[in-house]
């Protein structure tokens, strides 16, 4: 495939565009309130985003795949060094004020550091996962992938940025299962995650250590593991309360109220139930556009970033919101079927590491604003105003035209360039 | 690792068929949010962004008999804030204070009134004046929850003449809004305080609409109009009066400054209140927006008691106006006839038992009969005939004629009157002791003076009875359905000897001076001792016109009057307002 010509895969970047073009009416939209706030022009500086996405995607589908693979190592390196960097001169922003998640020079913001590394995460471990002739059988195989996910996760949650942490671990997860990892080995290495969750409730907890307990014996994976897992949960649920009082008050305070908005109405508790009623007096065709009062008067926060999902949700009601989850099922499908597809299992485990990060953003953006999940203030792919996810976005876009144009299979749709 | 494309396509399939799931489930939570749960939602979002800014609706207008305005409503303007908190509502009322009159006292107030409805807007001036708003409106923006709305403004064109039974109007008090009685009302509203106001508030208080006007997240008001269709405000009913305003305006000349009492003008066939003052009054329309503190301090320090009702809430011990009841009950029972005489003439007083009681003209009457009694008011003869009477009859026709009970007038606040009840023995006993009593209280009773008080309404009710066929007409100042009720039935004969002793009353009785050219004047003077100043009793007239078809009765109660022929001069330039007729050419005005 060493052709000069690529062969673009319409329905994938078409889709893509579609979501940004809505994405970008929405991000005008949440910029017309009846009280001006910094969003009324953020929609021009996303068009340009925009633009500088497309051109930058056009870019990297130009370059092989054997090229990322060969720049996974030294860009991995580089996102670690710029995470730890961020430790000592990071900068907050929006609701995430305290987070030092951005790289600013001279009072600019750049971007954040934690956008590039999921892309590197992903070309590392898909490297690291592609090396092996056998899908990993045991945790001890799965040293290396935990290795190259711990460290950028550890990073980020120093920061702390519970939100970005979540991605790296869907990433982690949904990659392990596209390079054939036996769903059992999954739950294992899972369960001490579990146990920490589960350790608030002793029952369940204990519940759920004789179901693994089942499972390493059914599983029979070595002695020595199986002992050192089930410690390895015994442990986590004792820890678990030990942690929590080590969580800031902030982070404690937004879990409880994420168990129950009404604890504190007018403070935490206000995002997700104003984005709630935002979202619920919609109904089946909103609002209308610019329309949407809770935007409007300012009940909504964050309205152009974290909660533009709820904006949607008002102001073109149901149907609108379907609209937009049909589009992101579709990039999501498209992109799994490029994982299929593809020539080779770097190629494939990229695609898939991909969607995952789509994924993980989506459904936990999405689910907050309809408090199924807390408010991490992670963005909403192609929908949430900032550039650097933007253009992360549409690079991301690209790497998966690249990877399809290589890959095999059937071309109907497609559309040579 | 596994990538046998085989393997890869099974995988591929878990993970579209889990995605597919995942999704689906993602917009069946939309779902019920948005479609299922969407009335709560669509109303939390109409409740954060609508604040509800009440349009006071105009009180019903009131007018006289003929049509002329006794209360009506002018423009004015009230000023309120919305406000996120107690503590915001604060800090603007004091840096509004810095720009308008606002002390400190009505600062609390407003935030009392916050507290207790802190969604509606809070009431800051509820009757500004056109300076007050002209200066906020220049500097709005400074105050993002200010609403400045036209609200109509109670004003009575003839203020002090119709404040004896007009009342006032005035904001809603904490102690009333507590009540039972004002079930409904929301504070800051404006609600009768006494008087017509009062009585007939659920009728004239109309139905206040509402003005929806649209706040951001933080309480400040982004859209005055337009939010939501606004809901008018409904004015109250007029209501109409049997007050005849040219009366009215004239009774209350007649007791100019200085005097103080009270005058009630009725017809007798209907009951319906031509007149009713009380003096001195004051001017209800400086009530309205609130009452001046040192307003409200000197009205109450006043030792005339200008808030104080001398026709419906003072009592007066009746006097010689009481005669008439001894009389009627003497009569009805057959225990006279209109010329008998008594045994004892009159000498100026009568010896009972070891007192004697005086004729109040210590010359003595003579030898009289009953019309002649009544038209020189002899005491003499009535002592006697209350004893012929006896307790029992005597209390049990006061009882009858209403001396127990309240007028009935249709103003809130009446006194009840004083008199014994019904088993007068047992009253007299538990007063005074078993043997702490004796006949003594008939000769008392039959004069109307001991316990006996009537108020100066009560008394005009009952000279109804006398002015038509023994028929008491309940006084009604808006009501138009006649509530009347036979207290006594007397021949037309004896009927007619009364009136004409009555007439003799102003003839050549004790109201000479009270004459009146062209009509017949019939009535009853009386003077009743108080226990505030001995020397000066209160002054009595109670009487009708014409005397063969009377059109008009009047009661007049001077307090501290002297004589009864001063409250009958004034009872007599009544009726002849009323009757168009001339004064007697001979009019002494001498008191």
């Amino acid at each position: 495939m060493a052709s000069r010509r690529i062969v673009v895969d319409v329905p994938l970047v078409l889709t893509a565009l579609l979501l940004s073009a809505y994405g970008i009416c929405m991000v005008y939209s949440a910029g017309q309130t009846d009280v001006p706030t910094s969003a009324t022009h953020a929609w021009a500086s996303q068009i340009r985003w925009l633009i500088f996405g497309i051109v930058a995607a056009y870019a990297v589908s130009r370059a092989s795949v054997r090229f990322f693979e060969w720049a996974a190592l030294p860009t991995y390196l580089m996102s670690l060094v710029l995470l730890a960097l961020l430790l000592v001169i990071g900068k907050g922003a929006g609701t995430a004020a305290s987070h030092k998640s951005w790289i600013a020079i001279g009072g600019v913001r750049l971007g954040q550091p934690s956008e590039l590394a999921k892309v590197t995460v992903v070309l590392m471990l898909a490297r690291v996962l592609a090396a092996r002739r056998e899908p990993p059988k045991s945790l001890l195989d799965l040293w290396q992938p935990a290795l190259v996910a711990f460290l950028p996760w550890a990073l980020i949650m120093m920061q702390p940025d519970l939100g970005t942490g979540l991605v790296f671990i869907g990433i982690f997860f949904a990659m392990l299962y596209g390079s054939g990892v036996p769903c059992p080995l999954l739950v294992l290495v899972a369960s001490p995650a579990v146990s920490l969750i589960l350790a608030f409730n002793t029952s369940l907890w204990g519940a759920w250590f004789l179901l693994l307990l089942a499972l390493v014996l059914w599983y029979k994976p070595f002695m020595l593991e199986g002992v050192g897992l089930m410690l390895a949960n015994v442990v986590m649920g004792v820890v678990a309360p030990v942690l929590w009082e080590r969580l800031a008050p902030y982070q404690r305070h937004r879990l409880l109220v994420f168990l129950d908005p009404s604890i504190d109405p007018r403070r935490s508790g206000w995002h997700v139930i104003q984005s709630q009623v935002a979202i619920g007096s919609g109904g089946w065709l909103g609002k209308g556009f610019l329309m949407g009062t809770q935007k409007r008067l300012a009940f909504l926060p964050e309205q152009h970033t974290d909660f533009i999902f709820a904006v949607l949700g008002e102001e073109l009601g149901f149907i609108g919101v379907t609209v937009a989850l049909m589009l992101f099922l579709f990039l999501l499908l498209r992109a799994v079927r490029v994982a299929e597809r593809a020539n080779d299992s770097f190629s494939s485990l990229v695609a898939m590491g991909l969607a995952s990060s789509w994924l993980v953003h989506i459904i936990v953006n999405v689910g907050m604003t309809l408090n199924l999940m807390p408010i991490t203030g992670i963005p909403l792919p192609f929908f949430s105003y900032g550039g650097s996810f933007m253009l992360a976005c549409w690079l991301a876009i690209g790497l998966l035209s690249r990877i399809s144009s290589e890959g095999r299979g059937a071309r109907v749709g497609e559309l040579a360039i | 690792m596994s990538f046998h494309p085989n393997e890869v396509a099974r995988r591929a399939r878990v993970v579209s068929g889990a995605l597919a799931v995942l999704f689906v489930l993602l917009l069946g939570a939309f779902f019920r949010t948005q479609i299922v749960e969407n009335s709560r939602y669509a109303l939390q979002s109409e409740e954060n962004r609508l604040r509800e800014v009440p349009l006071p609706a105009p009180r019903g207008i009131i007018y006289d008999r003929h049509n002329e305005v006794l209360a009506e409503n002018v423009p004015g303007y009230s000023v309120s804030l919305l406000s996120p908190s107690a503590d915001s509502l604060r800090a603007s009322l004091e840096r509004l204070a810095t720009m308008v009159p606002l002390s400190p006292e009505e600062i609390d107030l407003s935030v009392r009134r916050y507290r207790r409805a802190p969604y509606r807007p809070t009431v800051v001036l509820s009757d500004a004046s056109f300076d007050v708003v002209s200066v906020l409106e220049e500097r709005r923006i400074e105050f993002p929850g200010l609403i400045i709305q036209s609200a109509p403004k109670r004003y009575y064109p003839d203020g002090a003449a119709v404040a004896s039974f007009m009342g006032y109007v005035g904001e809603i008090t904490e102690a009333e809004l507590a009540s039972p009685n004002y079930r409904g009302y929301k504070t800051g509203q404006q609600v009768g305080k006494g008087g017509l106001e009062k009585e007939y508030e659920d009728s004239l208080r109309g139905t206040e609409g509402v003005r929806f006007v649209e706040v951001d997240a933080r309480g400040r008001v982004v859209r005055e109009a337009g939010a939501r269709q606004d809901l008018l405000p409904k004015s109250g009913p007029p209501l109409y009066t049997n007050i005849d305003l040219e009366l009215q305006k004239y009774t209350a000349s007649l007791f100019a400054d200085s005097l103080q009492g009270g005058a009630i003008a009725l017809d007798p066939k209907t009951g319906g209140v031509l007149a009713l003052y009380s003096a001195p009054s004051y001017d209800p329309n400086l009530f309205i927006g609130g009452i001046p503190q040192d307003l409200w301090k000197a009205l109450n320090d006043d030792p005339r008691r200008p808030l104080y009702n001398k026709v419906i809430q003072g009592r007066y011990p009746p006097g010689s106006t009481w005669k008439l009841a001894t009389a009627a009950i003497a009569l009805e029972s057959g225990i006279v006839t209109l010329d008998d005489r008594m045994p004892e003439p009159c000498t100026g007083g009568f010896q009972f038992g070891n007192r004697y009681f005086k004729c109040w003209n210590h010359k003595g009457h003579g030898d009289l009969t009953l019309a002649q009694a009544i038209e020189q008011s002899c005491d003499v003869y009535f002592y006697q005939l209350g004893l012929k009477v006896g307790l029992t009859r005597l209390v049990a026709g006061g009882i009858r004629f209403g001396g127990r009970d309240r007028s009935g007038i249709d103003l809130p606040d009446e006194s009840r009157p004083l008199f014994p009840y019904a088993d007068a023995e047992e009253y007299y006993d538990r007063k005074y002791g078993k043997r702490g009593w004796s006949q003594a209280v008939l000769l008392n009773l039959a004069i109307g003076q001991g316990e006996n008080a009537q108020t100066v309404a009560n008394m005009a009710r009952f000279y109804t009875a006398l002015a038509t066929d023994g028929t008491e007409s309940r006084p009604e100042i808006a009501r138009h359905k006649p509530d009347r009720t036979r207290v006594f039935t007397l021949s037309e004969d004896q009927f007619a000897g009364l009136r004409v002793a009555l007439a003799g009353v102003v003839s050549s009785g004790t109201a000479r001076s009270a004459q009146i050219h062209g009509t017949v004047l019939a009535g009853k003077t009386g003077s009743a001792q108080n226990s505030q100043d001995r020397t000066r009793d209160h002054a009595w007239f109670v009487g009708f016109a014409p005397a063969d078809d009377p059109k008009i009765v009047v009661a007049v109660l001077i307090e501290f009057g002297g004589h009864g022929a001063r409250a009958a001069r004034i009872a007599s330039e009544i009726i002849q307002s009323y009757l168009k007729v001339a004064p007697a050419a001979h009019i002494n005005t001498e008191g």
